[in-house]
């Protein structure tokens, strides 16, 4: 080919990776000289100690006589529940606000695109520390809750829903219903009589999900008692706020990407569709929409990248994700700052390699294949 | 006036009947195309209307008509409505931060040297653009910052922990886009390259850079870097930030120019080989130009999106526009006033994140305007 290095080029080149190399052992070594003057070692051991201190909020039980590596755990349970409900937020609203973007009705066109517009164009930072500080934390005290529709209240401590309690044979029920959920993508794609299972498999969902209402006893309401609330599940507000401000801000995005994956779609398809009498429905569903997803799906994958990395915002409302509680307060109190900073970013990398991986399987998977 | 014919032949474009009530009638059209079309759409058109009744004028009261915007203290906001006295008496710190009050002249005075040099690279047909381009990325900088720092006879020196506000915000953003464009376009350039070495260097580092949080990052400068450096050396905490943010961003400029690079025909390639053209010349003066113009709405994206989060710097400590908005809202003069300020910062970055992808919009038109079809 023509573009064969030249020789000299192809010399430099070494040059240039004996130049990093020279850096980075400068780097290496400068941080041990420094390490070594404040008489601190490299090592994780540390992950061992007890940690000594509370984390508000945890799905996992936690004590104070827990160690760090426990910590990280909780902490990265922490960043992943709020990721997971914002990713799902997130793709619906902005789903729906894609579709609104493409609507016929001029308000709900030019509602959508203020919508976008504006979302997009101020900080994210910004906007989560506006739900917190603004809305959230001007809430009525406990004794004065908002009663929501659905039976939950909202007060400055959070958000407070009804929580269902299952009898005794919950966990046997929600094993049932974990095993239809997962049965579901394969039952999809069987074959029988020549046609695919289908749309026709997801019966199973719905008795997965008639499996999990069964099992519950009874639903426990939360209700005022003393200068606190009883009862239901708590959601923080730090995490209210986190949730809102990650989703209301990737909806905006994932709403130009629906809309411009379904744009993309050639218009010889639709008129192709009409030409063979399909009407709206069934040309979304059949014709336009398999083929957005092909476009969409790259796209959205590095949007939920970016929500799971934007989690690290809650630092700035408390929310004890990882990089608040991991690279913030275990940081300070072991004092192991490298360390520390490298298990976190190790992480996130991870997490991106997980997703990266996922998403060259599927372009690979969906490729056009080109005569 | 003639008389109208009774009955319309050809109905005109606008589907309305000519004459006196000939734009009654486009009105009208245009109502039952947009609103009212079916039966679905006209129950829309009726929620969304009753819905903006009942937001709109409370959100109208609270902002403008009971709002109070003079007086000298928090005493001043009576009434129920927004309380913008907070936001007139502290915008001085807003906007530059703790920079000397005497001193403020040679902010302004960058100011104008930054649309100075500014206006040659954006005007419409330039023929040494890419000059322009280059002096407006180094010796702008330099005056800049020759002025804002100062140290000179007849420029006391104003230390960097000063510097805050919307000013900050331009000032990180500037001085990081004008690192990160030309690293991004030689880190796109190195990941296409056929040399091993710059290729994988070229993606390692793009992947590291874009796999880990910008949060991380900046922490990482404030707090490791000291440790990375020689013992005695230390560099400004706000220097230590831009390279940071230079670095994170270059990762993310280097992957929109790869897509322009992309997009390149391969013939021009070859074209400019058969030329005997180098390596470095047919990049410079075959492919970049058109790669850059490609991706103008990508890197106007980038950097709308780097402007954004220059409000990070406020948890490392950085007092930025966010920053004194958090400062200004401790201040026991002024409580409960979280709404006015997070709004009017919200408002501000707004405004100039708009404008500044109106402008690209623009710049990509203009750009492309000898283009007469399809690229």
């Amino acid at each position: 080919m023509i573009r064969r290095p030249s020789r000299r080029a192809y010399a430099a080149q070494w040059l240039l990776l004996l130049a990093v190399l020279a850096v980075a052992s400068l780097i290496v070594s400068d941080a041990a000289d420094n390490l070594g003057r404040r008489n601190m070692h490299f090592g994780f051991g540390f992950l061992a100690d007890r940690a000594n201190f509370d984390i508000p909020f945890h799905l996992v039980a936690w004590v104070e006589s827990d160690s760090y590596g426990r910590a990280l755990w909780v902490s990265l349970l922490n960043t992943l529940l709020v990721s997971a409900m914002a990713i799902a937020t997130a793709t619906g609203l902005g789903l729906l606000i894609g579709v609104m973007r493409l609507s016929v009705n001029w308000l709900i066109r030019n509602i959508a695109l203020a919508y976008v517009e504006f979302v997009r164009n101020t900080p994210q930072l910004v906007q989560i520390i506006f739900w917190y500080f603004a809305v959230l934390q001007t809430l009525p005290p406990p004794r004065q809750s908002i009663l929501m529709p659905g039976g939950a209240l909202l007060n400055i401590r959070g958000l407070y829903v009804p929580a269902p309690i299952m009898g005794g044979s919950g966990g046997l029920l929600s094993l049932v219903a974990g095993v239809l959920l997962v049965a579901t993508p394969i039952l999809w794609r069987l074959r029988r009589n020549g046609h695919r299972i289908g749309a026709r498999a997801l019966i199973l969902p719905l008795a997965a999900a008639g499996a999990l209402i069964a099992g519950i006893e009874r639903i426990e309401f939360p209700t005022p008692s003393g200068f606190n609330i009883t009862g239901g599940i708590q959601i923080p507000p730090e995490l209210a706020a986190l949730w809102a401000g990650l989703s209301i801000y990737s909806a905006a995005f994932i709403a130009e990407i629906v809309r411009s994956a379904i744009e993309a779609v050639p218009k010889g398809q639709h008129e192709a569709a009409h030409s063979l009498g399909l009407r709206r429905a069934p040309l979304l569903f059949l014709i336009v929409l398999p083929q957005a997803i092909r476009i969409m799906v790259p796209q959205l994958t590095s949007q939920y990248l970016n929500i799971i990395k934007s989690s690290t915002l809650g630092a700035a409302v408390a929310y004890p994700e990882i990089f608040q509680i991991f690279a913030g307060t275990v940081m300070n109190q072991a004092g192991k700052e490298v360390e520390t900073i490298v298990i976190v970013m190790a992480i996130f990398l991870l997490i991106n390699l997980l997703f990266s991986a996922f998403m060259n399987w599927y372009n690979q998977r969906v490729a056009l294949v080109e005569r | 006036m003639t008389m109208q014919a009774p009955v319309q032949v050809v109905a005109p474009p606008s589907g309305g009947f000519e004459g006196a009530g000939g734009g009654g009638g486009r009105i009208v059209e245009w109502l039952r195309r947009n609103l009212f079309s079916s039966v679905s759409n006209t129950l829309l058109t009726v929620l969304v209307v009753w819905l903006l009744i009942e937001i709109v004028p409370p959100v109208f009261r609270w902002t403008i008509s009971e709002a109070s915007l003079w007086g000298d203290s928090k005493a001043a906001c009576t009434g129920d409505g927004a309380c913008w006295t907070f936001v007139r008496l502290r915008l001085h710190t807003f906007l530059w931060g703790h920079y000397p009050d005497a001193e403020l002249w040679r902010v302004g005075l960058a100011a104008l040297l930054l649309v100075a040099f500014s206006v040659p690279v954006m005007r419409d047909h330039v023929r040494r653009r890419g000059l322009y381009l280059v002096l407006l990325l180094t010796v702008f900088p330099l005056l800049a910052g020759i002025l804002l720092v100062g140290g000179l006879p007849g420029l006391p020196y104003v230390d960097t922990s000063d510097w805050g506000g919307l000013m900050l915000d331009v000032i990180i953003s500037f001085v990081t886009v004008a690192g990160a464009l030309p690293l991004g376009v030689l880190l796109a350039l190195g990941r296409r390259s056929e040399l091993v070495v710059c290729k994988y260097l070229s993606i390692a580092f793009i992947e590291l850079w874009r796999g880990v949080p910008l949060l991380t990052v900046l922490f990482m400068s404030a707090v490791m870097v000291p440790l990375f450096l020689p013992h005695g050396v230390s560099i400004d905490r706000l220097i230590r930030a831009m390279v940071a943010f230079t670095l994170f961003n270059a990762a993310y400029m280097a992957e929109t120019v790869r897509g322009g690079l992309q997009g390149v025909p391969q013939g021009q390639e070859e074209a400019a080989a058969s030329l005997g053209l180098g390596w470095w010349q047919m990049q410079l003066f075959v492919t970049l130009p058109q790669a850059l113009r490609i991706v103008v709405p990508g890197i106007v994206n980038n950097i709308v999106d780097l402007f954004k989060d220059t409000s990070l710097v406020t948890i490392i400590g950085l007092v930025d526009l966010l920053g004194a908005v958090e400062q200004s809202l401790k201040d026991p003069a002024w409580l409960g006033l979280a709404k006015e300020g997070y709004l009017f910062t919200a408002a501000l970055f707004f405004v100039c994140c708009f404008a500044m992808s109106s402008y690209g919009r623009r710049f990509e038109r203009r750009l492309n305007r000898h283009r007469t079809g399809a690229p």
